[in-house]
């Protein structure tokens, strides 16, 4: 069997196309290669979608933490407390088996059992409440005689926040929010480790690679080719970040801007 | 535990609870939470010394030591760390083994790995065959630690990397005028003075730290996890004096309850390490401490 009609049968074997039966023994380096990356498409859908969703109520959060009512304020503090105080594997187990005693009361509910959705929420909240507190850091920083130039210039309530605090905000934010965008692509991972089953075995990445250590008995190969695909998709948020970067940053002259900094700030 | 838990179908109410709460299995809880202090405490200082190795071989004048100390600092960026754990447990567990095996079994003469297995000889097996359950268990965790040793080190180095180069420079300049030598100088100057900038980036690991405990679940460890899983899953008369369903999500909220208040202590605490360390400090924050108290 050549390496493409491998490719053909577990290329997407992650989201059910394809054969069925996973491999079960004489692995050769291109099945490892194959359905790691096949997993990969998982990690990708969790990352990008709790991300873009998580990203609008991150920027509520913020304005809710540093808004001078009480009443707005400190719920918002409570949700980014809670999301950043708990390890994220124990609210995937947490949010779990919630979901599987609200499914029992209301059959509504019974999708948000299954990783591709229950995961997801949890991973919206968690990284929504991390960047909330990114932001609402940024919106401190905001120079005081940018908002007095707002004021000045008579703008008020929405179109200050819309035109002055918001791209101010952002673009003081940018370099820590890529930081956090990248580990929220390693979070994925946790999701077929902490009760969320993999259904007939469509799994992530990690859950193939550790199939395959499993099977085996030799970790030199599985993880190197995980770690393999997940330094490219960091390097491509790099990227994306990088260019999202420069565009915030147009209106500064070169040498003050500043470029992106990783860090390492894993683990939730 | 107590005496009128001998027939607990006949109690109810928080007399019931307080039976429930003590039985042998929900020991094995407590005691689980034992062990995850016990590794934060062991994981945290061998961590920090593995850090510390790696940032000072990273700055080293010697071009290998350099290159050692920051590749250790690299590795940890851009790979999911549970990756790590998953893949260190086994290949330090290989590794050990198969140093042994080298040791120990001159005279075998076959492959170690055979196709999907890994065959070392008997008296290589670690922990060996016939030793009792408590020295496996034993064993298991000190892979554990080991692992997250190594991991938190080189995110630790990553840290107090940057920690020496925030040193004002002119700290280590004075240091040279006063013909220290260049290990005087690094001992002297720099090492006590770093600690003030590696603190904000060190208590951001520590956090991190006790959430990744719960990751012991993943390294084979019968850690919180484990328990809260075994003991919330629903029980059947039959088999238990303590029927009940599935509270497997209350298990888990008191674990979550229990890291936030881990998580707010420890917070409160580093903030009063950081008053105390900034205290003289050459920093913005020092000077507001001279200022508040003039």
């Amino acid at each position: 069997m050549s390496c493409w009609d491998t490719i053909a049968d577990y290329g997407l074997r992650s989201i059910g196309i394809g054969e069925r039966l996973l491999p079960k023994e004489d692995f050769t380096l291109c099945q490892q290669f194959t359905l790691i990356g096949s997993g990969m498409l998982w990690n990708i859908y969790f990352g990008a979608l709790a991300l873009l969703a998580g990203f609008f109520f991150a920027t509520a959060l913020a304005v809710g933490k540093s808004s001078s009512s009480r009443w707005i304020r400190k719920p918002a503090e409570w949700f980014i407390f809670v999301f950043r105080g708990s390890p994220l594997f124990i609210q995937f187990f947490f949010a779990y088996f919630l979901f599987l005693s609200l499914k029992q009361v209301i059959p509504f509910f019974s999708p948000l059992t299954s990783a591709w959705l229950g995961a997801l929420v949890v991973l919206f909240f968690n990284t929504a409440a991390y960047s909330g507190e990114i932001f609402y850091g940024a919106l401190l920083s905001i120079p005081k005689g940018d908002l007095e130039a707002a004021d000045a210039y008579g703008m008020s309530g929405w179109a200050r926040f819309r035109r002055i605090t918001f791209p101010t905000m952002l673009r003081l934010a940018w370099p820590a929010y890529t930081n956090e965008a990248i580990f929220l692509f390693h979070a994925t991972t946790l999701v077929y480790f902490s009760g969320f089953p993999a259904w007939k075995q469509k799994g992530d990445a990690l859950y193939y690679a550790n199939y395959f250590a499993d099977k085996t008995f030799n970790p030199f190969v599985p993880y190197p080719i995980l770690a393999g695909y997940f330094i490219l998709l960091t390097l491509c948020i790099v990227g994306l970040f990088g260019l999202a970067n420069r565009h915030l940053n147009r209106h500064l002259p070169s040498d003050v801007r500043r470029p992106i900094k990783l860090r390492p700030n894993l683990l939730r | 535990m107590f005496s009128y838990c001998a027939d607990p179908s006949t109690l109810d109410g928080l007399t019931w609870l307080s039976c429930y709460l003590t039985t042998g299995k929900h020991m094995g809880l407590y005691i689980s939470v034992v062990t995850v202090l016990v590794l934060l405490a062991i994981t945290a200082p061998v961590a920090l010394l593995f850090g510390f190795a790696g940032a000072a071989s990273a700055r080293s004048r010697i071009a290998p030591l350099r290159w050692l100390g920051k590749g250790y600092t690299a590795i940890v960026r851009g790979v999911p760390d549970i990756a790590f754990f998953l893949f260190f447990v086994i290949a330090l567990d290989q590794g050990f083994e198969w140093m042994r095996h080298k040791l120990l079994c001159s005279d075998w003469d076959q492959p170690i790995r055979q196709g999907n297995d890994f065959v070392v000889c008997d008296a290589a097996k670690l922990p060996l065959s016939s030793s009792p359950q408590w020295v496996h268990e034993t064993y298991g965790f000190f892979l554990a630690v080991l692992t997250f040793a190594i991991v938190f080190g080189a995110f630790a180095a990553n840290v107090l990397f940057g920690a020496m180069r925030a040193v004002p420079r002119a700290q280590m300049e004075t240091a040279e005028a006063y013909g220290m030598s260049h290990r005087q100088a690094f001992w002297r100057i720099m090492v006590p003075q770093m600690w003030v900038y590696a603190l904000p980036g060190l208590s951001n690991l520590w956090m991190v730290l006790i959430k990744a405990t719960p990751l012991l679940f993943l390294l084979g460890v019968e850690d919180i996890v484990y328990w809260a899983r075994e003991l919330g899953g629903t029980k059947n008369a039959r088999f238990t004096d303590y029927p009940h369903g599935d509270w497997r999500m209350w298990y888990f909220f008191a674990l979550l309850v229990f890291y936030l208040a881990f998580t707010k202590v420890s917070e409160v605490v580093l903030d009063r390490i950081m008053k105390r360390l900034t205290h003289g400090q050459a920093t913005a924050a020092g000077e507001a401490q001279r200022k508040a108290a003039a």
